[in-house]
Protein backbone atom coordinates (compact mmCIF):
# COMPACT_ATOMS: atom_id res chain seq x y z
CA UNK A 1 0.00 0.00 0.00
CA UNK A 2 2.97 2.42 0.85
CA UNK A 3 4.01 2.11 -2.69
CA UNK A 4 0.82 3.85 -3.89
CA UNK A 5 1.57 7.04 -2.25
CA UNK A 6 2.86 9.97 -3.78
CA UNK A 7 6.55 9.93 -3.65
CA UNK A 8 6.32 13.99 -3.25
CA UNK A 9 3.75 13.06 0.28
CA UNK A 10 5.49 13.93 3.67
CA UNK A 11 3.15 11.49 4.95
CA UNK A 12 5.47 8.49 2.87
CA UNK A 13 7.68 7.69 5.99
CA UNK A 14 4.54 6.56 8.20
CA UNK A 15 1.86 5.90 4.92
CA UNK A 16 -0.09 2.76 5.85
CA UNK A 17 -1.23 4.67 8.98
CA UNK A 18 -1.77 8.08 7.62
CA UNK A 19 -3.45 6.15 4.02
CA UNK A 20 -5.69 4.31 6.69
CA UNK A 21 -6.66 7.05 8.56
CA UNK A 22 -7.71 9.19 6.03
CA UNK A 23 -9.57 6.28 4.15
CA UNK A 24 -11.13 5.52 7.49
CA UNK A 25 -11.86 9.54 7.37
CA UNK A 26 -13.77 9.64 4.51
CA UNK A 27 -16.07 6.03 5.57
CA UNK A 28 -17.19 7.11 8.42
CA UNK A 29 -18.04 10.88 7.43
CA UNK A 30 -19.63 9.63 3.97
CA UNK A 31 -21.77 6.84 6.51
CA UNK A 32 -22.54 9.53 9.00
CA UNK A 33 -23.91 11.91 6.50
CA UNK A 34 -26.04 9.01 4.71
CA UNK A 35 -27.35 7.56 7.81
CA UNK A 36 -28.16 10.61 8.79
CA UNK A 37 -29.89 12.02 5.34
CA UNK A 38 -31.87 9.00 4.95
CA UNK A 39 -33.18 8.68 9.02
CA UNK A 40 -34.09 12.44 7.85
CA UNK A 41 -36.16 11.53 4.62
CA UNK A 42 -37.83 8.80 7.04
CA UNK A 43 -38.70 11.19 9.29
CA UNK A 44 -40.45 13.56 6.64
CA UNK A 45 -42.36 10.72 4.84
CA UNK A 46 -43.11 10.09 1.43
CA UNK A 47 -41.65 12.78 -0.65
CA UNK A 48 -44.04 12.19 -3.71
CA UNK A 49 -47.16 12.13 -1.20
CA UNK A 50 -45.79 15.42 -0.01
CA UNK A 51 -45.31 17.01 -2.82
CA UNK A 52 -49.40 15.58 -4.34
CA UNK A 53 -50.85 17.56 -1.06
CA UNK A 54 -48.65 20.83 -1.20
CA UNK A 55 -46.77 21.35 -3.72
CA UNK A 56 -42.87 21.30 -4.72
CA UNK A 57 -42.50 23.70 -2.37
CA UNK A 58 -44.32 22.35 0.47
CA UNK A 59 -41.78 18.80 -0.45
CA UNK A 60 -38.66 21.72 -0.21
CA UNK A 61 -40.43 23.21 2.91
CA UNK A 62 -40.28 19.48 4.29
CA UNK A 63 -36.90 18.83 3.92
CA UNK A 64 -35.49 22.33 4.78
CA UNK A 65 -36.80 22.70 7.59
CA UNK A 66 -35.71 19.11 8.90
CA UNK A 67 -32.34 19.43 11.51
CA UNK A 68 -31.40 15.77 10.62
CA UNK A 69 -31.23 16.90 7.01
CA UNK A 70 -28.68 19.58 7.70
CA UNK A 71 -26.57 17.05 10.14
CA UNK A 72 -26.38 14.99 7.37
CA UNK A 73 -25.87 17.26 4.36
CA UNK A 74 -22.57 18.43 7.07
CA UNK A 75 -21.02 15.37 7.35
CA UNK A 76 -21.60 14.27 3.44
CA UNK A 77 -19.47 17.74 2.74
CA UNK A 78 -16.97 16.65 5.80
CA UNK A 79 -16.85 13.28 3.80
CA UNK A 80 -16.38 15.54 0.50
CA UNK A 81 -13.10 17.40 1.38
CA UNK A 82 -11.50 14.58 3.24
CA UNK A 83 -12.05 12.95 -0.04
CA UNK A 84 -10.19 15.53 -1.75
CA UNK A 85 -7.18 15.80 1.22
CA UNK A 86 -6.85 11.86 0.26
CA UNK A 87 -6.11 12.50 -2.94
CA UNK A 88 -3.75 15.27 -2.55
CA UNK A 89 -1.58 12.60 -0.88
CA UNK A 90 -2.89 9.14 -2.11
CA UNK A 91 -3.80 7.97 -5.40
CA UNK A 92 -6.75 7.78 -6.43
CA UNK A 93 -6.43 4.15 -7.81
CA UNK A 94 -6.37 3.19 -4.20
CA UNK A 95 -8.45 6.11 -2.52
CA UNK A 96 -11.69 5.60 -4.72
CA UNK A 97 -12.16 1.86 -4.53
CA UNK A 98 -11.02 1.37 -0.82
CA UNK A 99 -13.50 4.30 -0.20
CA UNK A 100 -16.13 3.10 -2.26
CA UNK A 101 -16.53 -0.54 -0.85
CA UNK A 102 -15.56 -0.02 2.58
CA UNK A 103 -19.09 3.02 2.80
CA UNK A 104 -21.19 0.36 0.97
CA UNK A 105 -20.74 -2.12 4.33
CA UNK A 106 -20.09 0.62 6.79
CA UNK A 107 -23.74 1.91 5.25
CA UNK A 108 -25.04 -1.41 6.06
CA UNK A 109 -24.22 -2.06 9.49
CA UNK A 110 -24.93 1.45 10.04
CA UNK A 111 -28.26 0.67 8.20
CA UNK A 112 -28.95 -2.14 10.14
CA UNK A 113 -28.10 -0.66 13.91
CA UNK A 114 -29.45 2.95 13.75
CA UNK A 115 -32.22 2.85 10.53
CA UNK A 116 -33.47 -0.64 12.27
CA UNK A 117 -33.30 -1.63 8.10
CA UNK A 118 -34.24 -5.49 7.82
CA UNK A 119 -30.96 -5.97 6.21
CA UNK A 120 -31.07 -9.38 5.25
CA UNK A 121 -28.73 -12.31 3.28
CA UNK A 122 -30.04 -10.89 0.10
CA UNK A 123 -28.87 -7.36 1.00
CA UNK A 124 -25.34 -8.61 2.98
CA UNK A 125 -24.82 -10.71 -0.81
CA UNK A 126 -25.26 -7.52 -2.54
CA UNK A 127 -22.94 -5.35 0.04
CA UNK A 128 -20.56 -8.10 -0.87
CA UNK A 129 -21.17 -8.26 -4.93
CA UNK A 130 -20.52 -4.38 -5.26
CA UNK A 131 -17.61 -4.42 -2.86
CA UNK A 132 -16.04 -7.02 -5.23
CA UNK A 133 -17.40 -5.26 -8.21
CA UNK A 134 -16.13 -1.84 -7.42
CA UNK A 135 -12.25 -3.37 -6.62
CA UNK A 136 -12.58 -5.15 -10.28
CA UNK A 137 -13.77 -1.99 -12.17
CA UNK A 138 -10.53 0.10 -10.69
CA UNK A 139 -8.20 -2.51 -11.72
CA UNK B 1 -48.24 -1.32 2.29
CA UNK B 2 -46.98 -3.50 -0.66
CA UNK B 3 -43.67 -2.19 -0.81
CA UNK B 4 -43.62 -2.69 -4.50
CA UNK B 5 -42.18 0.18 -6.61
CA UNK B 6 -44.59 1.72 -8.70
CA UNK B 7 -43.35 2.66 -12.60
CA UNK B 8 -42.50 6.28 -11.05
CA UNK B 9 -40.35 5.39 -8.41
CA UNK B 10 -38.19 3.18 -11.08
CA UNK B 11 -37.52 6.48 -12.85
CA UNK B 12 -36.47 8.12 -9.94
CA UNK B 13 -33.93 5.39 -9.08
CA UNK B 14 -32.84 5.10 -13.00
CA UNK B 15 -32.22 8.76 -12.56
CA UNK B 16 -30.26 8.47 -9.29
CA UNK B 17 -28.43 5.96 -11.85
CA UNK B 18 -27.84 7.92 -14.72
CA UNK B 19 -27.04 11.51 -13.18
CA UNK B 20 -24.14 11.42 -10.90
CA UNK B 21 -21.76 9.52 -13.47
CA UNK B 22 -23.27 12.27 -16.32
CA UNK B 23 -22.73 14.84 -13.84
CA UNK B 24 -19.26 14.06 -12.76
CA UNK B 25 -18.85 13.28 -16.47
CA UNK B 26 -19.62 16.72 -17.83
CA UNK B 27 -17.82 18.27 -14.42
CA UNK B 28 -14.47 16.64 -15.97
CA UNK B 29 -14.85 17.28 -19.32
CA UNK B 30 -15.55 20.79 -18.44
CA UNK B 31 -12.22 21.66 -15.95
CA UNK B 32 -10.14 19.87 -18.54
CA UNK B 33 -11.16 22.25 -21.17
CA UNK B 34 -9.64 25.10 -18.70
CA UNK B 35 -6.32 26.25 -17.40
CA UNK B 36 -5.03 25.08 -14.15
CA UNK B 37 -6.86 27.08 -11.07
CA UNK B 38 -4.30 28.27 -8.33
CA UNK B 39 -6.11 28.28 -4.72
CA UNK B 40 -4.92 31.83 -4.78
CA UNK B 41 -6.93 32.60 -7.75
CA UNK B 42 -10.23 31.42 -6.39
CA UNK B 43 -12.26 33.81 -8.27
CA UNK B 44 -11.43 31.69 -11.56
CA UNK B 45 -13.42 28.27 -9.83
CA UNK B 46 -16.38 30.97 -9.59
CA UNK B 47 -15.82 31.64 -13.05
CA UNK B 48 -15.66 28.07 -13.93
CA UNK B 49 -19.46 27.24 -12.48
CA UNK B 50 -20.60 29.63 -15.40
CA UNK B 51 -19.00 27.84 -18.45
CA UNK B 52 -21.53 25.42 -20.29
CA UNK B 53 -20.54 22.07 -19.18
CA UNK B 54 -19.32 22.83 -15.97
CA UNK B 55 -23.44 24.38 -15.41
CA UNK B 56 -24.63 21.52 -17.18
CA UNK B 57 -22.48 19.12 -14.57
CA UNK B 58 -23.97 21.02 -11.38
CA UNK B 59 -27.42 20.55 -12.78
CA UNK B 60 -27.35 17.14 -13.13
CA UNK B 61 -25.43 16.46 -9.93
CA UNK B 62 -28.79 18.25 -8.24
CA UNK B 63 -31.19 16.21 -10.15
CA UNK B 64 -29.64 13.36 -9.12
CA UNK B 65 -29.30 14.36 -5.22
CA UNK B 66 -32.90 15.08 -5.24
CA UNK B 67 -33.76 11.83 -6.79
CA UNK B 68 -31.58 10.20 -3.98
CA UNK B 69 -33.46 11.93 -1.42
CA UNK B 70 -36.65 11.35 -3.06
CA UNK B 71 -36.00 7.80 -3.00
CA UNK B 72 -35.11 7.60 0.81
CA UNK B 73 -38.25 9.12 1.60
CA UNK B 74 -39.71 5.70 0.44
CA UNK B 75 -37.12 2.98 0.24
CA UNK B 76 -34.36 1.89 2.47
CA UNK B 77 -30.89 3.36 2.47
CA UNK B 78 -29.74 -0.62 1.90
CA UNK B 79 -31.94 -0.54 -1.30
CA UNK B 80 -31.44 2.88 -2.74
CA UNK B 81 -27.44 2.22 -2.48
CA UNK B 82 -27.22 -0.37 -5.06
CA UNK B 83 -28.84 2.40 -7.73
CA UNK B 84 -25.75 4.56 -6.67
CA UNK B 85 -23.20 2.17 -7.00
CA UNK B 86 -24.78 1.01 -10.66
CA UNK B 87 -23.70 4.13 -11.56
CA UNK B 88 -19.93 2.81 -11.90
CA UNK B 89 -21.36 0.47 -14.67
CA UNK B 90 -23.07 3.29 -16.09
CA UNK B 91 -19.31 4.86 -16.21
CA UNK B 92 -18.37 1.91 -18.04
CA UNK B 93 -20.96 1.72 -20.69
CA UNK B 94 -20.20 4.99 -21.75
CA UNK B 95 -16.56 4.39 -21.90
CA UNK B 96 -17.18 1.21 -24.34
CA UNK B 97 -19.42 2.16 -26.50
CA UNK B 98 -19.17 6.22 -26.67
CA UNK B 99 -15.69 6.82 -25.93
CA UNK B 100 -14.85 3.42 -27.69
CA UNK B 101 -12.45 2.63 -24.79
CA UNK B 102 -11.11 -0.64 -23.87
CA UNK B 103 -12.85 -2.25 -21.51
CA UNK B 104 -10.64 -5.73 -19.71
CA UNK B 105 -12.71 -8.49 -19.11
CA UNK B 106 -11.95 -7.66 -15.03
CA UNK B 107 -14.25 -4.53 -15.32
CA UNK B 108 -16.71 -6.80 -17.56
CA UNK B 109 -17.22 -9.25 -14.58
CA UNK B 110 -17.05 -6.12 -12.17
CA UNK B 111 -19.86 -4.47 -14.06
CA UNK B 112 -21.64 -8.34 -13.82
CA UNK B 113 -21.81 -8.36 -10.28
CA UNK B 114 -22.82 -4.95 -9.24
CA UNK B 115 -25.57 -5.47 -12.17
CA UNK B 116 -26.50 -9.22 -10.23
CA UNK B 117 -26.16 -6.88 -6.54
CA UNK B 118 -28.89 -4.29 -8.38
CA UNK B 119 -30.87 -7.39 -9.36
CA UNK B 120 -30.87 -9.04 -5.96
CA UNK B 121 -31.88 -5.89 -3.93
CA UNK B 122 -34.73 -4.90 -6.68
CA UNK B 123 -36.40 -8.82 -6.03
CA UNK B 124 -37.10 -7.92 -2.56
CA UNK B 125 -39.11 -5.37 -0.43
CA UNK B 126 -38.02 -1.66 -0.89
CA UNK B 127 -38.95 -0.85 2.63
CA UNK B 128 -38.56 -2.99 5.78
CA UNK B 129 -38.90 0.40 8.41
CA UNK B 130 -42.51 2.02 9.15
CA UNK B 131 -42.73 5.07 7.76
CA UNK B 132 -43.48 8.34 9.48
CA UNK B 133 -46.73 8.40 8.21
CA UNK B 134 -47.55 5.09 8.92
CA UNK B 135 -46.62 5.47 12.24
CA UNK B 136 -48.35 8.77 12.91
CA UNK B 137 -51.94 7.60 11.42
CA UNK B 138 -51.76 3.96 13.11
CA UNK B 139 -49.42 4.34 15.68
CA UNK B 140 -50.80 1.27 17.64
CA UNK B 141 -50.83 -1.17 14.69
CA UNK B 142 -46.92 -0.96 13.79
CA UNK B 143 -45.35 -4.04 13.30
CA UNK B 144 -42.18 -5.28 13.85
CA UNK B 145 -40.13 -4.56 10.32
CA UNK B 146 -40.86 -7.31 8.04
CA UNK B 147 -38.83 -9.98 6.99
CA UNK B 148 -38.20 -9.92 3.34
CA UNK B 149 -40.65 -11.65 0.79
Amino acid sequence: MTTLLSATSPLAASGLVAATCMIAAIVLASTAGEVLTAAAMKSIGDLDEIRAHSGLSGAIRAVLTCPLFFAGVFFLALAFFSLLFALNHLNLSLVGPAAASLTVITNSIAAKFFLKENVDRRRWSAAALICIGVYLLAH
Amino acid sequence: MSHRLKPGQYLVLLAVMVCAPLGDSCLKRGMALLQPISLSHPGALIAAIFTPWIALGIALLIGFFASYLTALSWADLTFVLPATAFGNVFIVFISYFWLHEHVSWQRWLGVFLITAAVGFVAQGPSLTTQPAQDLAQHPASVPPATEAS
